[in-house]
């Protein structure tokens, strides 16, 4: 029993992962050219942007909160440091352009922060407004011009892979990215569990007036978040960039469902206080590998968003139940409980 | 009028101090400022010889003061363990979390109380009493040397009553000052070795708790000898049926539940905190409809689905939160009174006829003694008792064949908790039936004819005649 317990996981992930496991088992017996080294490599590569996206939003959703804000921060980040580079017409190097893209990220962030702190506003309203914000702040001011090429050590970081392998039916890449995208995933995992503020996001999430109450720095801990969900933006904004080695001003901004679907599929609840690094990757990967798979069997692109879409509403759905059905069944066993209680007082 | 004037208490180690009074005499106020979350215009804290003009959350924590809140102030998504240690941890400025090595502190509070808690349970799932539990040895993590309690009884069953008072003697062993806040008379006397009264804001009393008994106390906190005698007209035996239900179950919630209810009959509904009785009430008023059994008003069965069928069948219901629920607050007095029984002041053509919802303003406004300068007096501004009565004229306009009253005189004063008994009543006088939804004892011994005690979702027991007194309920409704 408790192995079972321990397997499924505290937010279901094991349910996910056996659901994906399913899923890929599934789609390589109806098509042999899903189950190869090339398709897990562009899937793994397909996931790179949207998994460092997740861990943003899982931590913002853990606090009871949304930010719908982070592709525009991504891309307002990635594509302004690319302008400022070309238009000064200098490399500052790989470091230098993640710093400042970091630098303009937690910026926008903290905006999001103050206002939602300071004003003790609804943050999907905030998050949906900067969005837009940022998003014509960008074109106004930072521009809308397509930048086919990039900077130097972008350029060639876009063609660094991690193994290059030729197989039968052609070569399969892993990019580099995937690295740093692991140490990401590791890091805010380990923040989550085991420092106090990961666990001040969850108690915020649990129960925000206790967590006042219990001395936590509320306000400052949900400026934090949305600054480090700026930040982590604006690294996958970069990393964006480099994978579709050109700077599109209109990338990523209309995604947002993705990211958030595969979220709330990794068990992150809706309502804040539950979520875990594990749980999130593998809605991403889930997410992915449905999209891939629907391409394979010929669904028309088009159907794809309807797909997440329908995803997320299951997702939020089977939370929704699962909650309701634990509320009735503590119930239950509190009632055979004291039943069980008067019979043996009456008994003695 | 300031909430609190020169109110000075003691707390002593080893000691229960009971702080006891009516809702709204200023008891929650004195301790938001003593755990820091207010601050007072003047006087002085003293936390072991050392005086602050006030405090603030955190110094409080690291004086040893800690409050355990109704409500708990627990996180449900974590597990025990980490509920009892980490208030500790942040009080202890630490960066760095480990589940692995604060495991032992809470599991050696656990064992040094003798207490049957699974640390790796989420808090979410565990039953009241043990939520409570789970709250004590919080405070006992952080090296609590006075605990205050607000209504620690209000949700546990007798049972656990017991254990927490027996865990509250071993508190005191270890030389813990405890401070109970309570309205419940018995308990108070049960527990304490010290007492303090207050009243609109003031100390009225305090002193050792064996110099008072139960009639000295309600006295104390009322201010006036309370008239709490059962005054219940004799029921005619024939008198048609109001209200017949038999058999209404909702999973989850409550099950097979029949009774009964003649015209003019006041009828209690009585339970502890989420034994279902507030669920009953609302299934009959079709918030969340039953999803087995019959209702039948005045002989004809009754679908109530919705909230319009359960008007229309001649059911009014009084939520137990009325200012949420009940009343449009911004809204004047007379547009309140009115506002259930719109259909039936319609003109001939349709429209809302000035003279007859006039009338019903002037007859309710007056006849229920509502203490306000003019009907046009938004309801926001009025007193717990007076937007009570309010509530009350907007469903007695509708002229209901039932009306349902959850908690009528929660967080009114006692004066107003007479005339509003007295005024239902009345309205039974009249041929109206009512239930009284409360799990105050006194006001359902007051004024019921016969009262049912729900357990558990179940309806135990069916008390009339002279099985209704404050002890029998008391003890039937938590046994």
């Amino acid at each position: 029993m408790d192995l079972v317990r321990k397997l499924r996981g505290t937010n279901n992930e094991g349910v996910l992962a056996l659901v994906l496991l399913g899923l890929i088992v599934a789609m390589s017996i109806a098509n042999p050219t899903f189950f190869t080294l090339n398709t897990g490599f562009s899937i793994l590569r397909s996931s790179i942007v949207p998994v460092i996206f997740a861990l943003g939003v899982l931590i913002v959703v853990i606090t009871g909160g949304i930010d719908v804000s982070f592709a525009a921060i991504a891309i307002f980040a990635g594509y302004s440091t690319v302008t400022f580079c070309l238009s000064a017409g200098f490399d500052p190097g790989l470091p230098g352009i993640f710093l400042i893209a970091i630098a303009v990220g937690a910026a926008l962030g903290l905006i999001n922060g103050v206002v939602i702190a300071r004003f003790n506003l609804p943050t999907l309203i905030v998050t949906l407004g900067t969005q837009g914000i940022f998003f014509g702040a960008m074109y106004t001011y930072v521009g809308a011009t397509y930048y086919a090429d990039l900077p130097k050590s972008m350029a060639d970081l876009a063609t660094s892979n991690l193994f290059d392998i030729t197989t039968d039916i052609g070569r399969a890449y892993l990019h580099v990215l995937v690295v740093p995208v692991l140490v990401l995933c590791l890091a805010v995992g380990w923040m989550l569990k085991r420092t106090m503020f990961g666990r001040s996001l969850y108690a915020i999430g649990g129960d925000i007036e206790a967590a006042r109450r219990a001395g936590f720095q509320v306000k400052r801990t949900q400026i934090s978040v949305y600054m480090l969900v700026g930040a982590l933006a604006a690294i996958a904004g970069v990393i964006h960039i480099v994978l579709s080695r050109s700077a599109n001003p209109r990338d990523l901004v209309g995604g947002e469902l993705d990211i958030i679907a595969a979220v709330i599929l990794g068990g992150a609840a809706i309502f804040g206080g539950r979520g875990s690094v594990t749980g999130t990757v593998l809605g991403v990967l889930l997410v992915q590998v449905i999209k891939n798979s629907l391409l394979l069997v010929g669904v028309p692109s088009a159907w794809l968003r309807t797909a997440v879409g329908v995803l997320l509403v299951v997702g939020v759905g089977i939370q929704a139940i699962a909650a309701r059905r634990d509320a009735r069944r503590m119930r239950v066993i509190q009632d055979l409980d004291t039943e069980q209680k008067t019979e043996q007082e009456m008994a003695s | 009028m300031p909430a609190l004037r020169d109110v000075s208490i003691d707390l002593i180690p080893g000691e229960v101090h009971c702080l006891a009074g009516e809702n709204g005499c200023g008891k929650s106020t004195l301790i938001k400022i003593i755990s820091g979350a207010e601050r007072p215009d003047s006087g002085e804290i003293i936390i072991d010889g050392v005086s602050f003009d006030h405090i603030n959350a955190h110094a409080a924590i690291q004086g040893g003061i800690q409050v355990i809140y109704q409500d708990f102030s627990l996180f449900p998504n974590l597990t025990v363990a980490e509920n009892i240690v980490l208030t500790a941890e942040v009080a202890g400025g630490r960066r760095l979390y480990s589940a692995r090595s604060v495991r032992p502190r809470a599991a050696a509070i656990i064992q040094e109380l003798d207490l049957d808690l699974d640390l790796d349970r989420e808090v979410g799932s565990l039953s009241v009493a043990d939520k409570q539990l789970t709250a004590i040895c919080r405070a006992l993590v952080n090296d609590a040397r006075a605990i205050i309690m607000d209504e620690p009884t209000t949700a546990l069953t007798h049972t656990e009553v017991s254990r927490l008072f027996a865990l509250v003697e071993r508190l005191r062993a270890r030389g813990v000052a405890l401070m109970f806040v309570s309205h419940k008379l018995e308990e108070v006397l049960a527990i304490s070795q010290r007492l303090t009264i207050m009243r609109s804001g003031q100390r009225v009393v305090s002193g050792p708790t064996s110099d008072f008994d139960q009639r000295s106390i309600s006295h104390h906190m009322t201010g006036r000898q309370v008239d709490e005698s059962r005054v219940v007209s004799e029921l005619d035996a024939s008198a048609p049926l109001a209200l017949e239900v038999s058999n209404l179950s909702l999973a989850g919630a409550f099950r097979d539940i029949s009774f009964q209810l003649r015209r003019g009959e006041i009828l209690g509904v009585t339970g502890l905190l989420g034994s279902g009785r507030t669920e009953i009430a609302e299934a009959l008023f079709g918030v969340t409809p039953a999803d087995a059994g019959e209702i039948r008003v005045g002989g004809e069965v009754a679908t109530i689905r919705t909230i319009q069928d359960a008007v229309r069948a001649g059911i009014g219901y009084v939520p137990e939160d009325r200012l949420s629920q009940g009343l449009f607050l911004n809204k004047s007095i007379a547009d309140n009174i009115v506002a259930a029984s719109l259909n039936s002041h319609r003109t001939r053509w349709g429209m809302l006829s000035r003279t007859a919802t006039a009338a019903t303003i002037k007859r309710f406004f007056t006849g229920l003694k509502i203490n306000a300068p003019h009907a046009e007096a938004p309801v926001r501004t009025l007193s717990g008792g007076n937007a009570q009565r309010v509530v009350l004229a907007k469903w007695l306009a509708t002229a209901p064949t039932v009306l349902m009253l959850n908690g009528p005189t929660v967080g009114v004063d006692i004066g107003s908790k007479e005339e509003i008994l007295e005024l239902l009543r009345g309205e039974a006088g009249t041929g109206m039936s009512v239930i009284i939804i409360s799990d105050d004892a006194p006001e359902l011994v007051a004024s019921c004819h016969r009262v049912l005690v729900i357990r558990n979702g179940r309806l135990t027991h069916v008390l009339d005649g002279d099985q209704i007194s404050v002890d029998t309920i008391q003890e039937r409704m938590s046994a």
